[in-house]
């Protein structure tokens, strides 16, 4: 049978690094095909290309025998390929149907629009009310607006990238029914990932792409798991080691915290209440978007409280801002890199000030003291194996994973008391992610209580002594990680979420 | 002091006259500001609009060619704005004040040898029989030919951004305009496009000002209008509607102080001229705290500049 | 096809550079526009430039002129400075330096005909509170009712060239001077002027702030944790929040500043070289000094340079209007243009330009 979509010598190039090298590939009619790979190995290039997003700079794609090319993404869907982004383009002031007309190449009329968009989403299984604005919905239904925008075009492939990386595991399983359904109407399925097991359950080839290299191709399901992590990563990993320590004194406590969300479209916290001792890692796990944001705030003091809402070491700090927690030993890391944890455009050493000021004593009556500055910015690059000509070497210039080691290198440098982090190691490469979860290991070892807010489980079975599930700005009662298994963690966190399984 | 002086019909008359330079470039505004581009630069342009108005209507002794010749001074002018903000990413505050500053002084340059000249005369709409209902066709009826544009370009923008594909491109734009260039669609463009429209529309608002309204041609004879107009996009909620509602507020209020300076009130004739602006700022503090958070209407991605990164 | 590349650092070069490509390109641009006027572009160019403060001719009055016109510009342009680089954007400088003007005449006069020492250094600081408390008001209300500062600072200018006028027809109006609006003239009262402090200069108490300004500014951006604050938060919001920054403490800060400087530029003015409170005394140096504030960089240093620069283009462009007859538009016209042309080329400090055929961003997926 000819393939759908066959792919042949395809390369690309960008200032300094090999995005794609000679990437040959098929894709069979009514075939669900894996890309498989990790951070950085040519997976989302080689998507935008098939999607008319990036120019190749050389080799060939053919589509249903014809030769294919498509300059824009326009002329890609009208080929009839459609992409389900991982970062979705989704415009929250304006309603689903607006939203899903924006993604159509000739939509028809709103109401006609509005009709068709109740139809084919109850038909998949993933009901959407076409009036309600999407700054409301959820990530999952958020996705949902991407998928039905993609499949009123009746597309002939469909690519999805990193989709389940926004679902509560009950949310992945309706998904994949979706999938499998649009698998028997003809629909061949493009499905990025690195999530193993869900490869294994829900595809029948995978491609695998190492530094922009096809390094394998196999079939998922006469794979193991251990088997296609080998083809991806080719090296063993070293996993995080852990001792046992018997846990200290309540360094952190929340009681009742509750804080509205500064964001119209974000998540409040509802009554968060939990205890973090000496020495423990409390993981806390969660879909994008359920106040993960909006926790890390609370507890930096970005977001105030009420004072006894927030207790370190028995001290309402609740009502205090940012430096007042530093001086007492509460530091914190924010999700976004660039923008909130460092300054893009200052230095390294500017960015050492940031959060270093009061606990590294680089301030004297308001005057800066930049030797000290730049001497503890030099510290940071030394002891995490920054990689970095240098600390006055702006901070957008370093790559994601050598920036995230700076940005948490420096809080833990700083002797914090308390330590919360917020997706640690989102978009670095697997050696300093490793590298990360050993430093906040290492630190809890050292007596301090540390808080890991990730949306990757994995990561967190890892390294964490208990386990709580945010789910809608509610924090579940926290359970020790022993003996925790993967549903008892998707329910965990699915909590409230209205789930349909569809029409099989 | 007379106050039966002044004349109620008179007055909603004038004010409606008053009120149509600030309603055309607040419309203009609205457009840009919805496709996330904030260009404070509507004073130079409207200033502009004034002297190519006044320039070409003297010259060709037509008013009407003044005001299409005002419409592409102005937008010309505002493709500078565009230039510098869209392609080469300048800060759209600073680039925005250049542009006002340059144009104050381009129109004064072109129009040192138009002052003192007055201007072919644009005769009102002749609606007949109509125009003599009482009440009514004092107050409605008896204007001149952009009165009614301008009403009309109200209820144009209202439908072309509720209704048309391109008005919701537009909207999206100014959204997220990360979201609507990975869709395909081409952010640069829309956006040169608004601010093109938002400077024909200040031009054809200044041209008012020089051709109907004193009509004369100054130096800096907008006197602010451009930035009242700017106010009043924040105070209209960025919708169509309340533009013409707040565009006729303040022409309310200046023809209002102007009529009680005449009637001899008793208050100095500086804190009479001071009024209109000092209520802006009393509408736009209302509005910005409290009441409705207006902010919250305000295009997401309004005044961020946009780097096509693939 | 040109694209715009962005650069994985800020080019220390280009940040130098970018005001003299934007110089030398006014030039010309300029050069073009007072050709279409019918000028000699090369001979207004020079005399612009030139002449004012080399030409045997002139340079006896020009050169003293450039002190005191850069000196208001620059005193103004720090202040506006400090805000800018935190985003905050004082628009209304022009109000505030009138409001100055007013009050420190104002103190002054209430005083007359007393001699005292003491009034002068009274009348300074009631021309900076004045200029602050002008500034206060879209302060205020940017902090607690979250209004545009930008639009209130603005028509704020409006109201107080009205309050100004008022000033000038009747509470400060002159006793004396035969029923025509305008107070005394302050420049030849001793206790109320502001001399000429070294003869032949131009300097007087309003060029002396201006460098005090430029150092203070210097110390504060590069030495203190305010500056480092006010920096922090022009380019990263969210990170100055996270660093512990109090927005609401930076906008009181950097708008009443640059009112108390603008202020004090509007009080030595009004007591030195314009001499008295008219209704037109201010001549949109308020306006101006935005330029300068670009033009140098938003550095104290560049704001210095730049000053003297902008104050070169009044007193050429006042000698081209004798000399030349070139219209004293075209001057501001030129200003203006300057200030594009800034903007335009700064692209290149943060920017590669890239001719070629879609390269796009670096860094794979």
């Amino acid at each position: 049978m000819t393939p759908l979509l066959t792919i042949n010598g395809l390369s690309k190039a960008y200032p300094g690094v090999i995005a794609n090298d000679d990437v040959s590939f098929d894709i069979g009619k009514g075939q669900i095909h894996a890309l498989l790979g990790e951070n950085g190995a040519g997976k989302s290039t080689l998507v935008k290309m098939i999607y008319g997003l990036v120019r190749l700079d050389s080799g060939t794609m053919t589509l249903n025998g014809t030769e294919f090319a498509p300059p824009t993404p326009h002329a890609a869907r009208s080929s009839g390929v459609a992409m389900v982004f991982q970062h979705f383009s989704l415009f929250e002031a304006l309603n689903v149907a607006e939203n899903v007309a924006l993604g159509m190449e000739d939509p028809p009329k709103q109401r006609l629009l509005a009709q068709r968009i109740r139809e084919v989403s109850e038909a998949y299984g993933l009901p959407l009310d076409p009036s309600r604005l999407v700054g409301d919905l959820s990530a999952g239904e958020r996705q949902r607006v991407e998928i039905i925008r993609c499949l009123l075009q009746d597309p002939k492939l469909l690519i999805m990238d990193e989709p389940t990386s926004v679902l509560t595991p009950q949310e992945v399983g309706i998904l994949f029914e979706t999938l499998r359904k649009l698998q028997s109407e003809g629909t061949s399925i493009l499905y990025i990932s690195h999530k193993l097991e869900e490869i294994k359950s829900l595809c029948e080839a995978a491609t695998v792409l190492r530094r922009g290299k096809v390094v394998g191709e196999c079939d998922p399901r006469a794979e193991s798991a251990r088997s296609m992590a080998e083809m991806m990563v080719g090296s063993t990993l070293h996993t995080p080691s852990r001792k046992a320590e018997a846990p200290g004194e309540v360094v952190l406590d929340l009681r009742g915290l509750s804080v509205a969300s500064s964001n119209p479209f974000g998540t409040s916290l509802k009554d968060v209440t939990i205890t973090v001792r000496a020495g423990d890692v409390l993981g806390i796990g969660g879909v994008a978007g359920n106040g993960q944001d909006e926790l890390l705030a609370a507890l930096s003091g970005e977001a105030l409280a009420t004072t006894d809402a927030v207790k370190l070491n028995d001290v309402g700090i609740g009502h205090l801002g940012p430096n007042a927690r530093r001086a007492l030993g509460l530091l914190t890391a924010p999700e976004e890199r660039l923008g909130h944890a460092a300054a893009p455009d200052m230095s390294l050493t500017e960015n050492a000030l940031l959060t270093g000021a009061i606990r590294e004593n680089l301030v004297t009556n308001g005057f800066l003291k930049w030797p000290a500055t730049r001497a503890f910015a030099e510290k940071i690059i030394a002891e995490f194996d920054v990689r970095t000509p240098g600390p006055d070497v702006a901070a957008r210039a370093l790559s994601g994973g050598n920036l995230q080691k700076f940005v948490i290198g420096r809080e833990i440098l700083q002797r914090p008391l308390c330590l919360v982090v917020n997706q640690p190691t989102w978009g670095v490469d697997a050696s300093a992610a490793a590298a990360i979860r050993q430093a906040l290991l290492d630190l809890a070892a050292g007596g301090a209580a540390v808080v890991v807010i990730s949306q990757d489980l994995d990561e967190l079975m890892e390294i964490s002594d208990s386990f709580a599930a945010l789910n809608a700005g509610r924090l579940s009662a926290p359970r020790p990680i022993k003996g925790l298994t993967v549903d008892e963690i998707g329910l965990m966190m699915g909590g409230a979420h209205d789930l349909e399984i569809s029409n099989a | 002091m007379d106050l039966s002086a002044i004349n109620p019909l008179i007055l909603i008359a004038s004010l409606m006259v008053a009120a149509t330079p600030i309603l055309l470039a607040a419309l203009g505004e609205l457009v840009v500001e919805k496709a996330g581009v904030l260009n404070l630069g509507v004073e130079g342009m409207m200033i502009t609009g004034a002297i190519c108005g006044f320039a070409v209507a003297v010259e060709t002794q037509n008013p009407l060619l003044g005001f299409i010749g005002a419409a592409i001074g102005g937008a010309l002018l505002s493709l500078l704005f565009g230039v510098l903000t869209q392609y080469l990413l300048s800060n759209q505050v600073a680039t925005g004040l250049a542009l006002t500053l340059f144009g104050l002084g381009l129109s004064a340059m072109i129009g040192q040898s138009y002052s003192g000249v007055t201007p072919p005369p644009t005769s009102k709409v002749d609606l007949g029989a109509l125009a003599d209902i009482p009440v009514i066709g004092r107050i409605l009826l008896q204007h001149d030919l952009m009165v009614y544009f301008s009403l009309a370009l109200v209820v144009a923008v209202w439908a072309f951004l509720k209704f048309t594909r391109a008005g919701l491109i537009l909207r999206a734009v100014g959204e997220s305009h990360d979201a609507a260039h990975a869709l395909g669609y081409k952010v640069v463009r829309v956006r040169l496009l608004a601010i093109m429209f938002g400077g024909a529309c200040a031009g054809l608002g200044g041209a008012y000002l020089s051709l109907i309204r004193v009509p004369q041609w100054t130096e800096g004879m907008t006197a602010g209008a451009g930035w009242i107009a700017l106010a009043i996009v924040v105070f209209a909620s960025w919708k169509p509607m309340r533009v013409l509602l707040g565009a006729y507020l303040f022409g309310g209020v200046t023809v209002l102080q102007l009529n009680l300076q005449a009637a001899g009130l008793d208050v100095p004739v500086q804190v009479l001229s001071m009024s209109p602006y000092l209520i802006t700022i009393l509408v736009l503090v209302i509005m910005s705290s409290g009441k409705g958070r207006a902010s919250q209407n305000a295009p997401a991605a309004l005044a961020k500049s946009f780097h096509a990164s693939s | 096809m040109i694209r715009l590349e962005k650069r994985p650092q800020p080019s220390k070069a280009w940040i130098v550079f970018t005001p003299v490509v934007a110089v030398l390109l006014t030039m010309i641009a300029g050069g073009i526009l007072f050709a279409a006027l019918g000028k000699n572009p090369f001979e207004a160019i020079r005399t612009i430039f030139w002449d004012p403060l080399f030409n045997e001719q002139f340079k006896a009055f020009s050169r003293p002129q450039l002190l005191v016109k850069a000196g208001p510009l620059i005193l103004i342009a720090i202040g506006l400075s400090l805000g800018f680089r935190a985003g905050i954007w004082n628009i209304g400088a022009e109000g505030q330096y009138i409001l100055g003007a007013i009050c420190g005449a104002g103190v002054g006069l209430a005083f007359y005909p007393s001699e005292s020492a003491w009034i002068f250094p009274l009348m300074v600081m009631a021309g900076a509170l004045g200029g602050w408390a002008w500034a206060m008001i879209p302060a205020i209300l940017k902090t607690y009712f979250n209004t545009n500062e930008i639009l209130v600072s603005l028509l704020l200018v409006y109201v107080a060239e009205q309050l100004l006028a008022s000033m000038a027809l009747g509470l400060l109006r002159n006793p004396e001077g035969g029923g025509f609006p305008g107070s005394r003239n302050l420049g030849q009262i001793d206790a109320l002027s502001n001399p000429e402090l070294i003869t032949g200069t131009g300097m007087h108490w309003g060029v002396v702030a201006a460098f005090i300004a430029v150092i203070f500014a210097y110390i504060l951006l590069n030495r203190h944790m305010l500056g480092y604050q006010i920096r922090l938060t022009g380019e990263s919001p969210r990170a100055a929040r996270f660093a512990g920054v109090k927005p609401k403490l930076l906008v009181i800060f950097c708008l009443g500043t640059s009112g108390a400087l603008a202020g004090l530029a509007g009080f030595f003015e009004v007591s030195g070289p314009a001499g008295q409170i008219s209704i037109d005394f201010n001549s949109g140096y308020g306006f101006t000094a935005i330029i300068v504030a670009f033009l140098g960089r938003l550095h104290p240093v560049g704001i210095l340079l730049a000053g003297l620069l902008m104050a070169l283009t009044y007193i050429g462009g006042e000698l081209a209007q004798f000399m030349l007859g070139l219209p004293a538009a075209a001057i501001q016209a030129f200003q203006g243009m300057l200030l594009f042309f800034l903007l335009a080329v700064d692209v290149l400090s943060n920017y590669r330009i890239r001719i070629g055929h879609g390269s796009e961003k670096t860094g794979a997926a």
